[in-house]
């Protein structure tokens, strides 16, 4: 495995795995496909999770939109998704994959389960970067006679930023997990590869392959996220 | 400009009450710098946040300007609160943005265009001494300066009240100077009425006109800060003086021994003195005047606002009833005279 830097790919695969040398094109492909399925979940559920953060917040007691029974029935929704193991949603997400997108099979498909999976988790977790700034702000943005709507664009969204930009991190590279669970039930991408190949067929060098094209991914990710908090931290330094 | 009458505050319900403000009444002048002065938990902070019904006051009216601020629907409550400023202690700035987005922050609430905004930005920073800081974040400036940019903030609307809560609390003695200055010069440039809070009487003795003391959750005393100072008239009262102004006197004093009769009675008493009288040789025209003589045993004096304050602790010497004559003469010369100790005691 070691010597795969620096060496020409395809030789590679050809001499190791005899005639699968269709496998580069096969792993890159892939590769796109568990990124786009990740990239476009991982969007979705921030654009629901992220109201649904700022309505958990901002619907608590003494809040700007203190609502408790809004509060509390969006809250159990939240608990009640997010207790669902994967494997379970994605199954019981088949009839709505369906309805969606008119089929269930595929990388288009799974990214309905894989952001009905993500939209719970998004809205906790936004919910504790809103839930770090300081009252002091939001107070202060009151005394100045800001509509609710002012405080939530202006105060606690750009406030919050740099912390929600980790938490993308964070979220995408769960989904990169999740899809991989989605490819073993025919969702595609690096998942479907290393379930099919890796393990039906016994093709273990495919399945260290996926393993590391994974790494690599996530550490591409998290390195991302670290980057682009750290500039708007830096920033306002 | 500020009427409050009977409020009360009550937080959380029946079984665990608790009361931060009970019947509150006030007066506030338009273009005064009032004070209220109160320990923490005292019930100052929610006074003042009732002012801009941050709290919803359980009882009671609060009129500013002739508006009934409790009456005032969603809409009017965000008009008026751009009308009235305020500022924080631990300042409030927005991190997500520079010093000049900062102070541009109520205009943009407001409305106001953006050329229109800039032009005040930039006059508001040259009030405060910041103009260079424009472009900066406020991470990288001192506390002083941001409550530098807090005063800018809080005076973009062209308020007519600004509410300082705790302002200067979270600063050094010599930056808590500057800002109050800085107070002191908007208040009379401007007319802006402020309305501060503090539990640092230094606070109040440097910048009030007026001062509330509030303890227990209703206020004890209200009076131009120089009465106060000079007689207070409620323990709190006093011992918030005697955090600054040194009002004890030394016990080997106290335990010295005073004679009360014949010709060489002795006398301790306390000689309070505000403003005019202090500028004037009263002690020693006493000493011409009467036969008694006067020893200087302890003294303070201070600086209230332009004038001066303070006290001497003198022990009369002479005979009983030339010292009552001496002492009359003293109160009618407007000085406070409190006989502290009689022979033996």
């Amino acid at each position: 495995m070691l010597a795969i830097s620096g060496i020409d790919l395809a030789a590679f695969f050809a001499t190791y795995l005899g005639d699968y040398d269709w496998v580069p094109a096969a792993v890159l492909f892939a590769s796109w496909e568990t990124l786009y399925m990740v990239f476009l979940s991982t969007a979705v559920s921030y654009l629901v999770g992220m109201p649904l953060a700022i309505i958990l917040v901002t619907s608590e007691k003494g809040h700007i939109l203190e609502n408790l029974q809004l509060n509390q029935v969006l809250g159990s929704i939240v608990n009640a998704v997010r207790s669902l193991p994967f494997i379970i949603l994605l199954i019981l997400a088949i009839p709505f994959t369906r309805w969606v997108v008119g089929t269930s099979i595929g990388t288009v498909a799974s990214i309905v389960p894989l952001s009905l999976a993500a939209i719970p988790f998004v809205a906790r977790l936004v919910e504790t970067s809103l839930k770090e700034i300081d009252w002091g702000l939001i107070e202060a943005a009151l005394s100045m006679g800001a509509s609710n709507w002012q405080i939530i664009s202006k105060v606690l969204l750009p406030e919050a930023m740099p912390s929600v930009v980790l938490g993308v991190a964070i979220t995408a590279i769960n989904l990169v997990g999740y899809s991989a669970m989605a490819g073993v039930l025919g969702g595609g991408g690096l998942g479907t590869l290393a379930y099919y190949h890796g393990y039906m067929r016994y093709q273990t060098g495919i399945m260290w392959i996926t393993v590391i094209v994974l790494i690599v991914i996530v550490q591409g990710i998290q390195m991302l996220g670290d980057k682009a908090a750290g500039r708007i931290i830096n920033k306002r330094r | 400009m500020i009427e409050i009458s009977n409020l009360t505050k009550i937080y959380g319900s029946d079984p665990q009450e608790v009361t931060a403000l009970k019947e509150v009444s006030l007066s506030i002048r338009k273009g005064e710098i009032f004070g209220i002065i109160g320990l923490s938990g005292a019930g100052k902070s929610t006074l003042i946040r009732c002012i801009n019904m941050l709290e919803r006051p359980t009882q009671g009216t609060i009129m500013v300007d002739g508006q009934d601020v409790g009456s005032l629907n969603s809409l009017e409550l965000r008009q008026l609160r751009q009308k009235i400023g305020m500022i924080f202690q631990h300042f409030n700035l927005l991190s997500s943005r520079t010093v000049f987005e900062n102070v541009m922050f109520p205009l943009e609430i407001a409305a106001v265009p953006k050329n229109e905004a800039a032009q005040k930005v930039n006059a508001l920073l040259e009030l405060v001494g910041l103009t260079d800081k424009a472009q900066v974040y406020p991470e990288q400036l001192s506390g002083g300066q941001k409550q530098r940019v807090g005063i800018a903030r809080a005076l973009a609307n062209d308020p007519k009240v600004l509410l300082s809560d705790e302002a200067t609390s979270a600063l050094d003695p010599q930056t808590t100077r500057s800002i109050l200055g800085l107070l002191k010069d908007i208040n009379r440039q401007l007319g802006l009425t402020i309305v501060l809070i503090t539990h640092d009487m230094n606070v109040i003795k440097d910048a009030c006109d007026r001062v509330a003391v509030i303890d227990d959750s209703t206020i004890v005393e209200v009076g131009d800060v120089l009465n106060i100072f000079s007689n207070p008239g409620t323990p709190t009262s006093r011992s918030f003086i005697n955090s600054i102004v040194n009002r004890e006197i030394p016990a080997e004093i106290l335990q010295r021994q005073f004679i009360d009769h014949g010709l060489n009675s002795s006398r301790l008493i306390r000689v309070s003195f505000i403003g005019a009288s202090a500028g004037e040789p009263i002690i020693s025209s006493m000493v011409q005047k009467y036969a008694v003589a006067a020893n200087i045993l302890y003294g303070n004096i201070d600086q209230l606002k332009d004038i001066p304050f303070g006290n001497l602790t003198l022990e009369l010497i002479g005979p009983v009833e030339t010292i009552n004559e001496a002492l009359d003469f003293l109160r009618k010369c407007g000085l406070e005279i409190e006989v502290i100790n009689h022979a033996g005691n």
